[in-house]
């Protein structure tokens, strides 16, 4: 990932209510996919209605790409329907008298933009709604709700897409039939995207870069891996605890059904995957798999080991020793006990390996 | 059989009944939308003075318009120096009566059906660029349809059944305040039984196919008419 992000998107706002406070200052980059994360009643649904407009922060400043949407010094404050903006809801709330092409039509009739049938139908196309265009929606299936509601910001060509936890309402399955359009879309749109989840797994899947808020306030904010193996924030300390490295595709093992991917510095054994040589992969360490050895063990059915330099360690709860590592270039968390971290005298500076057991691929 | 006298109160009915329909959804609608969207602390307040006819005899109404609209009443005044004369007695002085009087049942079933919208449709709305007047006419007025049908038809039939509020404020003049319910009344008074019963077995069988419609075809609960 570029680490040169063009943080085009500047939001500070203070907001407050009889018992919550929100006070926020974010610079954003200006594309990809941006989470911000927290639990509920950290704020992050707030955050995201402020720079809607949907809700009126008393203070605030909101530019994105040039365009001042609201500075309240200057008394500026861009009604929603005059920003330019896709919001996609919880629940998909579409507009029930209307079928879905009538829905995806209702913002594109009200811009003063050329319709483009090729976009409209590429939009379409992408979230797989083609063949539910005539339909009402109360005849759609939740998942598809919620695909029609995304294809209906997206097609304003948007210069910012607000979603707030477009899958909660979702199960299990549901979730995986939308989560990959979700990151296809950032791949062929270039939209930048806040997206608003209390799930570490849409986290890990989804975010490029990663807003961590608590009680109202941005507690950390920064490029996903670097964010994730923060050993200051609760994410690190968590049981699913996870590192997610960009990779490509380098080789295939096919005697022994095996997928070589490199990363920054190194390289990585995987089940054997159907995907062409260079093919970008998404790969997410739990912190859990991978455990620390002072030196190459010998014999091992571990096929993952990798020389690594502890970083950081901290103390987490019972009995655990958080470690953060850099393994080339790449931050790789991992969660052993304090009894190990004592045996094998880890400090910070020391040369180590690391085993990785399991890793996912995400994409 | 009707005379050409009944024929005459049917019509001015008609007329009554539609002017006073179209006036109560002009002020009406405004009224149902911020009652059903305000926070305001005067909210109370006006819900209950717009619900009043629904407890309140209509010769009390009646009374009370008949001083406000009369030659030394507030309203009065104004008119008379506005150059209309005064109220009371006329074909107009008759509508306004009705708008006030069948208001509730107009404003109540559109306050329950703006309610029912919720504020998630608009949102949806505002995020794809429609102003909050757009929004109204192309999301919150498909979406309370049968809100403005039950108004509509509890509106009218309500004004068509008026009879305390016409006799204060109305009188009981020929084609011009004289309604099929004060007809009625007069026939029964000469002892015309038999025109006393077309005029009212028409009223009643009216009434029932408007509440019929209203609980087969629409589903609603309309308030309970008191008169």
């Amino acid at each position: 990932m570029n680490r040169k992000l063009n943080n085009s998107i500047i939001a500070r706002f203070k907001l407050d209510y009889d018992e919550f406070q929100l006070s926020v200052n974010l610079s954003l980059p200006n594309s990809g996919i941006s989470v911000l994360f927290g639990h509920s009643g950290s704020g992050k649904t707030t955050l995201l209605r402020c720079i809607a407009g949907l809700q009126k922060a008393e203070s605030g400043f909101l530019n994105i790409n040039g365009n001042v949407w609201q500075d309240s010094d200057n008394d500026i404050f861009l009604p929603t329907h005059k920003r330019s903006l896709g919001y996609v809801f919880q629940e998909a709330n579409l507009f029930s008298h209307l079928t879905v092409r009538e829905n995806l039509n209702y913002g594109l009739k009200r811009i003063k933009a050329n319709f483009e049938t090729a976009k409209f139908n590429h939009i379409t196309n992408l979230l797989g709604i083609e063949h539910l265009i005539n339909r009402m929606p109360e005849r759609l299936s939740g998942g598809e709700k919620q695909r029609v509601a995304i294809a209906r910001a997206l097609v304003l060509n948007p210069e910012i897409l607000l979603m707030d936890e477009p899958l909660a309402s979702l199960d299990f399955k549901r979730k995986q039939e939308i989560l990959p359009f979700l990151s296809r879309l950032n791949q062929e749109l270039n939209i930048p995207v806040l997206y608003v989840t209390h799930s570490h797994q849409e986290v890990a899947q989804l975010a490029d870069y990663l807003v961590v808020l608590e009680a109202g306030k941005v507690q950390a904010s920064g490029i996903l891996s670097e964010t994730l193996s923060r050993l200051d924030l609760p994410l690190s300390q968590d049981r699913d605890a996870t590192t997610v490295w960009n990779t490509t595709v380098v080789e295939h093992e096919t005697d022994f059904y095996l997928t070589r991917v490199a990363f920054n510095g190194g390289s990585l054994s995987l089940p054997a995957i159907d995907a062409k040589i260079g093919t970008p992969l998404r790969i997410q360490i739990y912190a859990r798999d991978v455990s620390i050895v002072l030196e190459v063990p010998r014999a091992t059915s571990i096929l993952n080991v990798l020389p690594a330099t502890i970083i950081d360690i901290v103390d987490g709860e019972s009995g655990q020793s958080i470690v953060r590592l850099e393994v080339g270039s790449q931050s790789l968390l991992a969660h052993i006990t304090r009894k190990s971290a004592l045996v094998l005298n880890l400090k910070i500076g020391k040369a180590v390996f690391v085993q990785i057991k399991g890793m996912s691929i995400l994409n | 059989m009707l005379t050409s006298a009944d024929f005459a109160t049917l019509l001015l009915t008609f007329k009554v009944a539609s002017l006073a329909t179209i006036f109560m959804l002009l002020f009406g609608t405004p009224l149902a939308w911020w009652l059903a969207r305000t926070h305001s602390k005067w909210r109370g307040i006006i819900n209950a003075v717009v619900a009043l006819p629904l407890v309140l005899p209509p010769t009390v109404l009646g009374f009370y318009l008949l001083i406000l609209l009369g030659k030394n009443g507030v309203i009065g005044e104004f008119t008379t120096w506005l150059g209309i004369g005064t109220l009371p007695f006329t074909f107009t002085g008759l509508v306004v009566a009705s708008v006030l009087y069948s208001m509730p049942f107009v404003v109540q079933p559109l306050q329950n059906a703006f309610s029912s919208i919720g504020e998630q449709p608009l949102e949806a709305a505002a995020t794809l660029r429609a102003s909050p007047l757009d929004t109204f006419f192309s999301v919150v007025l498909p979406l309370s349809k049968s809100g403005f049908l039950t108004a509509i038809i509890l509106g009218f039939a309500h004004t068509v059944g008026e009879f305390g509020v016409v006799l204060m404020v109305g009188g009981n003049i020929p084609d011009k305040t004289r309604v099929v319910s004060v007809q009625i009344y007069n026939h029964v008074e000469a002892l015309e039984y038999t025109q006393a019963h077309w005029l009212a077995g028409g009223l009643l069988a009216f009434s029932f196919t408007v509440l019929l419609i209203l609980y087969t075809v629409l589903k609603t609960q309309p308030p309970s008419p008191h008169a």
